[in-house]
C-alpha cells in the first residue's frame, strides 16, 4: 500500500557537516565565521520554504525485478541485484523537498548571491538524501529492520550503480508520484530538481557492502557506496 | 601597499562593498581601467583560484570573492567597452537540451568571468542550434556544454556535429562537463576538452582560447 509522508522542514534539516562536505569542506576543518554565517542563512531559507514529502510503497522482489528491468538499459552486472536479492524488505520511494527551493536558488544566482545560492543548493541536496533515511523511520517494515542490531536500510536510485536512469519511467509508472507533485521529463529528470527516487532495501548491513570494481564505477564521481554504510552507525557488536 | 594590491586583498576577503569603493577611488586617482582590472581584480581572483586549488580555501570563499569581483567589474566594464579593450575571450555556456541542472554550469560561468572572460550564459535546457547561433552572434571562441544525465549527454554530440556541419570547428572549440561526463566521453564525441570541475574547466578554456584558429 502506498503511503504519503510529510514532514516539517525542521525535522528534515541535514547535519551541518554533510552540508559542508558538499561544499568541499572536509570534516575536521573549521570553516570561517563568514562561511558559517552563509550556512546559517541557507538553513533559514530551507526552513522557510522547503516542503518535504514522500510517497513510498512496499514491493516484492518479483515486482521490483520488473521495475528494475525498466527499458533493458542497465549495466550487465550491477551490485543492486545482489543487494535486493539479500534484502528482507523492499520499498519504492520518491521524495522531494519541493520546487520553491529550486526557484529560490535561481533567484539568488540572478541577484548575484552565488555563495548563498550554492549553499542553499547543498542544504537542499543533503536534506533530500536525508529523506530516504527518514522514510525508513516512518515505514514499519523498513524501520523494524533498521532498528535491529546490525541491520541497515539504504536507498538505491536509477542513474547510479548501473541502474540506468531510464528506469525512472518504470518506477514512476508503478508509484505515480505525481500525487506529491513530482514529475518526470523526457530525459528522465525529476521536477522538482531536489527530489530523490529509488528502492529502499532493508537487511543485514553487510548486504550493502559493495566493492566498487564494476565497469561503471570508473566514471562515478560520487563514490559514496562504501562511505554511506560507514556513515550510518552499526552497533559495534553487530555481526 | 598600492591601491591595486588593496583591491586584490579586499577581493580575496570577499568584501564586495570595499572592492567597489577602492575601484572607484583608483579611477578617481586616474588609474587606468585595464590596470585596475588586471592588477587588482584578476590578480586577486588568481590568488583565490590558486588557494582553492591548494585547498587552503573552499567553494563559499571563492564565490564570495567572485561577488566582490563583479562589484568591481561593474564599474570597469563601461570604461573597458568604451576603450574597446579586448577581454580574455568570449565563452557561450549552458546546460544541454533536456537538462535542467545548472549549479555546475553557473559555477563555471562565475569562475570564467573571474578569469576575465565574457560569459554568455544561455541557461538550461538549451537546443544545439542555440549554442552555435549564440557563439556566432557573440563571436565566442568556446562553447561550454553541461549535462548531468546519461540521457542528455548525447545532445553534446549533436552540438559537436552541428559545429562541424557548419564548418566552424576551427573557429569554435567545445568543452564538456557534468556529473555523468568523462574525458573518454569528450574524446568519443569529438569535443575539444573536458572539464572535471569548475577550476579545471577554466584552465582548459584558457588553453582553448589560446589555440590559434
Amino acid at each position: 500500500m502506498k503511503q504519503r509522508i510529510e514532514w516539517r522542514p525542521a525535522d528534515t534539516l541535514p547535519e551541518r557537516g554533510e552540508v559542508l562536505r558538499l561544499q568541499g569542506i572536509p570534516a575536521g576543518v573549521d570553516p570561517s565565521r563568514r562561511v558559517l554565517s552563509i550556512v546559517e542563512s541557507a538553513e533559514a531559507v530551507y526552513l522557510e520554504i522547503a516542503e518535504p514529502r514522500a510517497l513510498v510503497a512496499d514491493i516484492s522482489q518479483e515486482a521490483f525485478a520488473a521495475v528494475y528491468r525498466g527499458e533493458g538499459r542497465n549495466a550487465p552486472v550491477t551490485p543492486i541485484e545482489a543487494v535486493v536479492a539479500r534484502a528482507d524488505a523492499l520499498a519504492l520511494f520518491v521524495a522531494t523537498v519541493g520546487a520553491r527551493i529550486t526557484d529560490r536558488i535561481r533567484t539568488l544566482f540572478a541577484e548575484n548571491e552565488p555563495a548563498l545560492a550554492v549553499m542553499v543548493d547543498a542544504v537542499a541536496s543533503a536534506a533530500a538524501d536525508r529523506l530516504t533515511h527518514l522514510i525508513a523511520d516512518r515505514r514499519a517494515a523498513l524501520a523494524d529492520h533498521a532498528a535491529g542490531r546490525g541491520r541497515l536500510t539504504l536507498g538505491y536510485s536509477p542513474g547510479y550503480c548501473g541502474w540506468h536512469v531510464s528506469g525512472q519511467r518504470a518506477l514512476f509508472a508503478c508509484l505515480q508520484p505525481e500525487a506529491i507533485g513530482v514529475t518526470l521529463n523526457a530525459s528522465c529528470l525529476m521536477d522538482p530538481l531536489k527530489s530523490v527516487s529509488g528502492v529502499l532495501a532493508a537487511g543485514p548491513a553487510d548486504i550493502h557492502r559493495v566493492a566498487p570494481g564494476y565497469e561503471f564505477c570508473a566514471d562515478c564521481k560520487t563514490k559514496t557506496c562504501i562511505g554511506r554504510v560507514q556513515r550510518w552507525p552499526i552497533p559495534a557488536s553487530a555481526g | 601597499m598600492s591601491i591595486l594590491s588593496d583591491i586584490a586583498a579586499s577581493l580575496q576577503r570577499g568584501e564586495d562593498d570595499e572592492v567597489a569603493s577602492l575601484v572607484r577611488q583608483a579611477l578617481d586617482d586616474g588609474q587606468d581601467a585595464v590596470a585596475i582590472l588586471h592588477g587588482g581584480l584578476i590578480a586577486g581572483m588568481g590568488v583565490v583560484g590558486e588557494q582553492f586549488r591548494e585547498r587552503e580555501i573552499f567553494l563559499p570563499d571563492v564565490l564570495l570573492a567572485a561577488r566582490a569581483m563583479y562589484a568591481g567589474l561593474a564599474l570597469l566594464k563601461p570604461l573597458l567597452a568604451k576603450d574597446g579593450v579586448p577581454t580574455a575571450g568570449t565563452v557561450v555556456i549552458g546546460s544541454v537540451r533536456g537538462d535542467l541542472h545548472d549549479i555546475g554550469k553557473n559555477l563555471v560561468g562565475i569562475m570564467l568571468a573571474g578569469a576575465g572572460f565574457d560569459v554568455v550564459d544561455l541557461g538550461s535546457d538549451v537546443a544545439p542550434e542555440r549554442f552555435v547561433d549564440a557563439a556566432c552572434d557573440h563571436g565566442a571562441s568556446v562553447i561550454g556544454l553541461s549535462a548531468l544525465l546519461t540521457t542528455t549527454m548525447p545532445v553534446m554530440k549533436d552540438v559537436v556535429e552541428l559545429v562541424r556541419a557548419r564548418g566552424l570547428q576551427d573557429r569554435i572549440k567545445i568543452i564538456v562537463g557534468g556529473a555523468a561526463v568523462s574525458d573518454a566521453w569528450a574524446r568519443q564525441i569529438g569535443a575539444d576538452a573536458y572539464g572535471y570541475d569548475a577550476a579545471s574547466a577554466v584552465e582548459r578554456v584558457r588553453a582553448l582560447a589560446r589555440t590559434p584558429a
